[in-house]
C-alpha cells in the first residue's frame, strides 16, 4: 500500500530536504525486486505438481499419468469460468458475476435447440451462445450501471431470470451434432480438443490482459477507479466489456459441456460457480481488483482438480474434498492480506 | 513583524500560580525523511483561547496529533499541570481532559445525534442510556447554540453540514465522566454560517471564564482575531510566531505566515504578459460553480493559476473542468496531487504508471495499429512505450530507478515526477494540475516550471492549482478562489504574495469585480 | 401527528409496502388463505429465513457480506439431526465451536483484512463439507423437544408470524436501541472514528460474526423442527435470499446502515414470494424468474426514491 495517508499532507520541510536521487533501487535489495516479480501464479503451478508427485508416489508414475489426462479432459471446463470470472473480478472490488451458471444453461439449452443435431446448423450454435453471452453481459452491466444496483445482486437477479428463459426452452431438447460431440471428446496428439481451444483462449485473454491498452486499462480500473478516470480510461466502457466478455466465456462454455456430455441440462453450471471464485482466488489473481493472472487459473484448476483426484483415490468422500477447497481459499486469502493499521 | 524568540522566553512564574495545563518542550515529530514537526514549544494554561495559523503542510495537525496522543513525539517532553508525562495515549488524552474535533468528521451517520455520545462516552450504559445521552447533548447544543432546533433522534445522515458540525463541536464539550480542561477545535467555523460562528466565539469565550482551554485552529483569521488570547503562527514545522494579544491583528498574522524562512527560493522570473492573441476568442471556457456564475477562459499556450486557500473548491472546479474536456472529447490530462486517491496505481510499476496516458492518447500516435472496429483491442507497441519511458523518466530526472521497478518503490516527490511525466508525455493539449509540487523539491520543481513553460510555448494550456504562492509568478492569469467561488482574476503582473493573501482571506462580499 | 410523504418516509415504508402488495393479492385470489391456518401453512419456512436474515444483517452491519450462511444453517440442521439427537452434550459443543470459528474468521477478516466475500467463500466450502460428512444423504432425525416447540399451535395469531414479531422486536431493542448495539453499529458507520476513539474493531467484528452465527444456529435449530430431518444441502438458497431480505428492508450494503424490522419484513415478502407466484397461476417455469424480477423492480424503486446526488 501506498506510504502516504492521503488526509495528511506533507510539511513543506520535505520540498527542500527531498532529493529524488537518495534511495537509489540498489538499496531496495534483492528480496524487494522478488516481489517486484510478482508471479504468485507459480505457487498454484507449485501446489499441483507437488499434488502429482504425492499421488505418484503412492499410486505410481502410470497411475499419475492418466491422472494428469483425465485432468486435462475435466479441469478445463474450471478453466474456462476461471477465466470469465476473473475479468470480472480483476476489474475491481465488489465485481462479482454470480450469472454464470445461468448463462451456461441457457446457451447450452438454446444452441442445442437450433442446432437441430445437425452439422451444418453448428455455426448457428455458435452464434446463438455468442448472443446469449452478448444480451446476458449488458443486462448484467445495466443493471448495475442504471439501477445502480451492486454487482453481486444484479448478477443475482439476473440469473434467476436468464435460468427461467432456459427452463422455457428446455422441452424436448435433440442431441447436439455429431460433429461437435466428436470434436469435444476427440484427442489432438493426446490432449483433448477442448484442452486446446482453452489453451488458445487462454493464450488469447493473457495477450489481451497484457499486452494491449484495453487490459491496462482495466487493471488501472480495477486498481482505483477514479485514478483511471484521471488518467483517460474510458471506465464504464471498459466494464461493460468485461461483463460481456465474461458471459461471452460462460456461454461458450456452457455449448462445450453439452457436446462433451451429449446433452444440454439446466444444471450443467451450478457446480461451477463456486470453484470458478475458487480457482481465481487461489491463482493469485488479486481479489480487489487490478491484477489477473490467467496461468494462476490453470495452475489452481489443476491443483485443484489432482487434489480432488488424490483425495478420491484415498478414499476420502465429498465432505473431505469440500472442506481442504474451503481451506485452501481461506489459507491463500489470509497469506495474502496485510495487518491492519492500529 | 514579530521575533520569533523574543517573546516565547518563558516567563517566571509568580509563586502560587498553577501550572500550566500543558506545556510542550523542543517537540520533534519526524515521519520517515519528513520532519513534520521541530522545535516546538506550546504552553497552554486553563482558560487560555490559544489560535494557531499556518499553511497546510506547516504542521498544525501533527501537533494536534501529538497533544491527543495519537502520535508520539520523537523529540522534547510533554508535561500534563507541572507533572512530566512519558506515554501519552489517546486514554490518557482523554484522561486529562483533552477534547478535539478533527477537520474530517467524526461522528457516525448511521447514528443518530444521541447516540454518537455513546461513542464518546465508553460510561454511558444502562437502560436509560438514552435519556441522559439526549439530555446531555440537547444542553450543550443549547449552550453553545441557542436556537439550534435539533432534537437528539435526528440520523446525523439527514443532517446538513451545518448541523453535523454543530453536534460534533457540542458532543466535544459534554461531559460524562472525563473532565473537560482542553478542547482542540480543527476548522470547525468551515461549515458554519456566519450566525453559528458568532455563537461558537462567544461560548468559546465563556467557556473560558470556566477554566476549559481551547486551541482555535482557523483560516478565518477574523474569529482568531476576535476570540484568542495569542497566536501562534506555524510555518514548516516550526512556530514562526508568538503573537502577544496586544499585537494580535489580521495584518500580522497575514505577515507571520507570508515571511518566506526557505533562503532557496525559486526566483521567480515574470512571465511575459500576452503570449498568444488574448484577444481572440479563448480556446477554452467553462462555466462553473452552483449557479455556473464563474466564468473561466484559457487561450492555447497559456498558464492559468488556481489560487486561495486550500479546500476552497479549486479541486472540484478543476475536476468539473477534466469531466467537461472529456465530454467534450478533448485531448485533456490530470496531474494528481493526492497520490493514493487519484493518481498512482500502486500494483504497477514505474513505466506503467508513466505511460498509462500515453496508451489511451488518440489516432496518428506510433502506438496505434490499425484500429478497423472499435471491437479488436490496440495493441502495446512496447518499444514505443519504453523509448516514451526512458526519455521522460530522464526529462523529469527519476534517476537510478530501474523503470521496471514498483512505483511505490520510489519516494513521494519521485513519485510526484511520474504523475507529471504521466500527463507530459501524453498528447493532451489541455493539462490540469491539482497542486502536483507537493513534496518535490526545489531542483526538480524549476526543472518542471522550465517544462511547464516549454510545453506552453508549443500550445498547450495548463490550468494549474497550487498552495505554493510564488509558483504563480509563471502564470499568465490566476484565478483566486474562495469558498467555491471565484473572487479574483489577477494578472501576471497584479499577482503577488501580498494581493494573492489579501484575496484569498477576503470576503466573498469584498471581492473585485 | 404530521407526517410528510416525504422520499424518506416512502423509502422506510418500502419493505411493508412489498409485503402487501404480495400479501393482498394472495389473499384476494384466495380467500381461504386468510385464515389461522392459511397463513401458517403460506408463511410456514418464514422463522428460519428470518433468523438466517438476521444473521446476515449483523454481518453487513460490520460492511461484510456472508456467502457462507446457508450451507452453516444446513450444517446446524445436520448437527441437529445427527449429533443432538443422539449425544446431545456433543451436539452442543459443536454448535458453540461453530460460533466460535465464525466469530474467529471475523477477527480474521479485520486483522488481516482481507474481503469477506471470499472468506466466507471459503468457509461455505468447509461448512458444506462438515455437513456431508454428518449426512452424506438426506436423513437424520430432529430431536422431539424442537418438532414439539415448532409445531406448537399458538392462540389467535399463527406462530410463524408470533416468532417472527417477538425476535423482531427483540433483535431490534438489542441492535437498535441498547448502548451495545448502538457501539456495534459504529462501527460499521465510521469505522476510522471508532478506532480513533479507542474502540476495538477486531472485537467489534468478532462480536458481530459471532451474533450473525447465534442467529444461524437458531435458524438451523428452527428449520430442523420445521422439516423433521436434515440434509447437507438444506437450506442453500438462504445465502442469497439473506442478502436479499437485508437489502429489500432497507439495509445498504457499506455505512452499517440497517433496519432490523425491514429486514424482517424482508424475509417474509421473500417467503411468501414463491406462494404468490403460484397463486398467480405464474407458469413454474417462470418462478425463478419473477423472483429476480422482483428483486430488481424493488431495488429500482429504492433507487427512485434516493435522495437526489447519490454517490458514484
Amino acid at each position: 500500500m501506498s506510504s502516504n495517508d492521503s488526509s495528511t499532507r506533507q510539511a513543506p520541510a520535505a520540498r527542500s530536504s527531498d532529493d529524488g536521487s537518495a534511495g537509489s533501487p540498489v538499496g531496495i535489495g534483492f528480496a524487494a525486486r522478488l516481489r517486484a516479480l510478482e508471479t504468485p501464479w507459480l505457487w498454484s503451478f507449485a501446489g499441483a505438481i507437488l499434488v502429482w508427485f504425492v499421488i505418484a508416489a503412492v499410486f505410481g508414475f502410470s497411475i499419475a499419468g492418466n491422472v494428469v489426462v483425465t485432468a486435462l479432459v475435466f479441469a478445463v471446463f474450471m478453466v474456462l469460468v476461471g477465466l470469465g470470472q476473473m475479468i470480472v473480478i480483476t476489474a475491481g472490488p465488489g465485481n462479482i458475476d454470480l450469472s454464470m451458471p445461468s448463462a451456461i444453461a441457457l446457451s447450452g439449452v438454446l444452441g442445442v435447440q437450433l442446432m437441430k443435431g445437425r452439422d451444418d446448423l453448428i455455426l448457428i450454435g455458435i452464434g446463438v451462445a455468442l448472443a446469449v453471452g452478448v444480451l446476458v453481459g449488458l443486462a448484467n452491466y445495466l443493471l448495475i450501471r442504471v439501477l445502480r444496483i451492486p454487482p453481486i445482486i444484479a448478477t443475482l437477479s439476473s440469473s434467476f431470470i436468464v435460468q427461467s428463459i432456459a427452463i422455457t426452452q428446455s422441452r424436448g431438447m435433440p442431441a447436439p451434432p455429431h460433429a461437435l460431440q466428436a470434436f469435444a471428446n476427440a484427442r489432438l496428439f493426446g490432449v483433448p480438443d477442448i484442452a486446446w481451444l482453452a489453451l488458445v483462449l487462454s493464450l488469447a485473454l493473457a495477450f489481451v490482459l497484457h499486452r494491449t491498452v484495453f487490459g491496462r486499462a482495466l487493471s488501472a480500473l480495477g486498481q482505483n477507479a477514479r485514478a483511471a478516470w484521471l488518467a483517460g480510461v474510458r471506465v464504464e466502457r471498459v466494464r461493460w466489456v468485461t461483463y460481456v466478455l465474461a458471459a461471452i466465456i460462460a456461454a461458450l462454455t456452457g455449448l462445450l459441456l453439452a457436446a462433451v456430455s451429449g446433452g444440454a441440462a439446466l444444471d450443467m453450471g451450478v457446480e461451477y460457480m463456486l470453484i470458478s471464485v475458487a480457482v481465481v482466488v487461489i491463482g493469485g489473481t488479486e481479489v480487489a481488483g487490478g491484477k489477473g493472472t490467467v496461468a494462476g487459473v490453470w495452475g489452481a484448476s489443476l491443483f485443484l482438480y489432482l487434489t480432488n483426484a488424490m483425495l478420491n483415490a484415498l478414499g476420502a468422500g465429498a465432505g473431505v474434498r469440500s472442506i481442504v477447497y474451503g481451506v485452501l481459499i481461506i489459507a491463500v486469502v489470509v497469506a495474502s492480506g496485510h495487518k491492519a493499521r492500529q | 513583524m514579530v521575533d520569533a524568540h523574543a517573546l516565547g522566553k518563558p516567563q517566571p512564574l509568580p509563586s502560587g500560580a498553577p501550572p500550566a495545563l500543558i506545556a510542550l518542550e523542543g517537540i520533534g515529530k519526524t515521519f520517515g525523511r519528513v520532519k513534520a514537526l521541530a522545535d516546538v514549544r506550546l504552553e497552554i494554561r486553563s482558560g487560555e483561547c490559544v489560535g494557531i495559523a499556518g499553511h497546510n503542510g506547516a504542521g498544525k495537525s501533527t501537533l494536534m496529533a501529538v497533544l491527543t496522543g495519537v502520535f508520539r513525539a520523537d523529540e522534547g517532553t510533554m508535561a500534563i499541570e507541572g507533572r512530566q508525562v512519558s506515554d501519552f495515549d489517546p486514554n490518557a488524552a482523554r484522561a486529562a481532559g483533552v477534547r478535539c474535533v478533527f477537520q474530517e468528521l467524526s461522528l457516525c451517520a448511521n447514528l443518530s445525534v444521541a447516540e454518537n455520545m455513546s461513542i464518546l462516552h465508553p460510561a454511558l450504559r444502562g437502560h436509560d442510556w438514552r435519556r441522559r445521552a439526549t439530555r446531555l447533548m440537547l444542553e450543550q447544543l443549547d449552550a453553545i447554540f441557542p436556537g439550534h432546533g435539533l432534537k437528539g433522534h435526528e440520523l446525523i445522515a439527514d443532517l446538513t453540514l451545518t448541523q453535523r458540525q454543530m453536534v460534533e463541536i457540542a458532543r466535544a464539550f459534554t461531559v460524562v465522566s472525563d473532565p473537560v480542561k482542553l478542547v482542540i477545535l480543527d476548522e470547525p467555523t468551515s461549515s458554519l454560517d456566519a450566525h453559528t460562528a458568532a455563537q461558537l466565539l462567544a461560548f468559546v469565550a465563556k467557556a473560558g471564564e470556566r477554566g476549559i482551554a481551547t486551541i482555535l485552529i482557523s483560516h478565518m483569521l477574523g474569529e482568531i482575531v476576535q476570540a484568542a488570547h495569542r497566536v501562534h503562527v506555524m510555518r514548516d514545522g516550526r512556530v514562526a510566531a508568538v503573537l502577544p494579544r496586544e499585537a494580535i491583528s489580521h495584518d500580522a498574522i497575514v505577515a507571520a505566515m507570508g515571511q518566506e524562512l526557505d533562503a532557496h527560493a525559486v526566483p521567480a522570473t515574470r512571465r511575459e504578459p500576452g503570449n498568444g492573441d488574448a484577444r481572440a476568442t479563448p480556446a477554452y471556457q467553462w462555466r462553473l460553480g452552483p449557479d455556473a456564475r464563474a466564468r473561466i477562459d484559457a487561450s492555447r499556450g497559456e498558464i492559468i493559476g488556481f489560487a486561495g486557500l486550500a479546500g476552497q473548491g479549486q479541486s472540484e472546479a478543476l475536476l468539473a473542468i477534466y469531466e467537461a474536456a472529456t465530454k467534450a472529447r478533448e485531448r485533456v490530462a490530470f496531474v494528481a496531487g493526492d497520490r493514493p486517491r487519484d493518481g498512482v496505481f500502486p500494483l504497477w510499476s514505474i513505466a506503467q504508471n508513466l505511460d498509462i496516458r500515453w496508451l489511451l492518447g488518440g489516432r496518428g500516435k506510433p502506438n496505434t495499429s490499425a484500429r478497423p472496429f472499435g471491437l479488436i483491442p490496440r495493441v502495446i507497441d512496447r518499444r514505443a512505450a519504453s523509448a516514451l519511458t526512458n526519455t521522460w523518466t530522464e526529462r523529469i530526472g527519476i534517476r537510478g530507478a530501474s523503470s521496471a521497478a514498483g512505483i511505490l518503490s520510489l519516494s513521494g516527490g519521485n513519485q510526484q515526477k511520474v504523475l507529471f511525466a504521466r500527463a507530459l508525455a501524453s498528447d493532451a493539449q489541455l493539462i490540469l494540475m491539482d497542486d502536483p509540487t507537493r513534496g518535490v523539491d526545489i531542483g526538480t520543481k524549476r526543472e518542471l516550471y522550465r517544462l511547464i513553460r516549454e510545453e506552453a510555448a508549443r500550445g498547450r494550456t495548463f490550468i494549474w492549482y497550487t498552495t505554493e504562492n510564488d509558483e504563480f509568478a509563471h502564470c499568465d492569469r490566476t484565478y483566486v478562489f474562495r469558498a467555491g467561488r471565484v473572487t479574483r482574476l489577477l494578472h501576471a503582473h497584479e499577482c503577488n504574495e501580498q494581493s494573492l493573501l489579501a484575496a484569498s482571506f477576503a470576503d466573498t462580499e469584498e471581492a473585485a469585480a | 401527528m404530521n407526517w410528510t410523504l416525504d422520499r424518506a418516509t416512502l423509502r422506510a415504508l418500502l419493505p411493508a409496502f412489498s409485503l402487501v402488495a404480495v400479501l393482498a393479492p394472495i389473499f384476494f385470489l384466495q380467500p381461504a388463505t386468510f385464515s389461522y391456518f392459511g397463513i401458517g401453512l403460506l408463511l410456514n419456512l418464514a422463522v428460519p429465513l428470518v433468523l438466517a436474515t438476521l444473521a446476515q444483517l449483523a454481518i453487513i452491519t460490520a460492511n461484510d457480506l456472508d456467502l457462507s450462511i446457508g450451507p452453516f444453517v444446513s450444517l446446524v440442521a445436520c448437527i441437529g439431526a445427527t449429533l443432538l439427537a443422539d449425544r446431545p452434550l456433543v451436539g452442543i459443543a459443536a454448535l458453540a465451536g461453530c460460533v466460535l470459528l465464525y466469530a474467529a474468521v471475523g477477527a480474521l477478516v479485520e486483522y488481516r483484512q482481507i474481503p469477506s466475500i471470499v472468506v466466507t467463500l471459503g468457509l461455505s466450502f468447509v461448512w458444506n463439507g462438515l455437513a456431508v460428512l454428518l449426512l452424506p444423504t438426506p436423513g437424520g432425525a430432529s430431536p422431539a423437544w424442537l418438532t414439539s416447540v415448532m409445531g406448537y399451535q399458538t392462540p389467535f395469531v399463527a406462530a410463524p408470524i408470533l416468532w417472527s414479531t417477538v425476535i423482531a422486536v427483540l433483535v431490534h431493542l438489542l441492535l437498535m436501541r441498547s448502548s451495545f448495539g448502538v457501539r456495534l453499529r459504529g462501527t460499521g458507520g465510521n469505522p476510522r472514528a471508532m478506532r480513533r476513539f479507542g474502540w476495538s474493531l477486531v472485537r467489534g467484528k468478532a462480536l458481530l460474526y459471532g451474533i450473525a452465527a447465534l442467529f444461524g444456529v437458531l435458524s438451523g435449530l428452527c428449520l430442523l423442527g420445521l422439516t423433521t430431518s436434515a440434509d447437507a444441502n438444506l437450506a442453500l438458497r438462504y445465502t442469497l435470499l439473506s442478502i436479499a431480505a437485508v437489502i429489500l428492508g432497507g439495509g445498504e450494503f457499506i455505512g452499517g446502515r440497517v433496519s432490523v424490522i425491514g429486514a424482517v419484513l424482508g424475509a417474509t415478502t421473500l417467503t411468501l414470494a414463491a406462494s404468490f407466484l403460484a397463486f398467480l397461476n405464474v407458469s413454474p417455469d417462470w418462478q425463478v424468474g419473477m423472483q429476480g424480477a422482483i428483486l430488481i423492480v424493488v431495488l429500482s424503486l429504492r433507487v427512485l426514491l434516493q435522495r437526489r446526488g447519490g454517490q458514484r
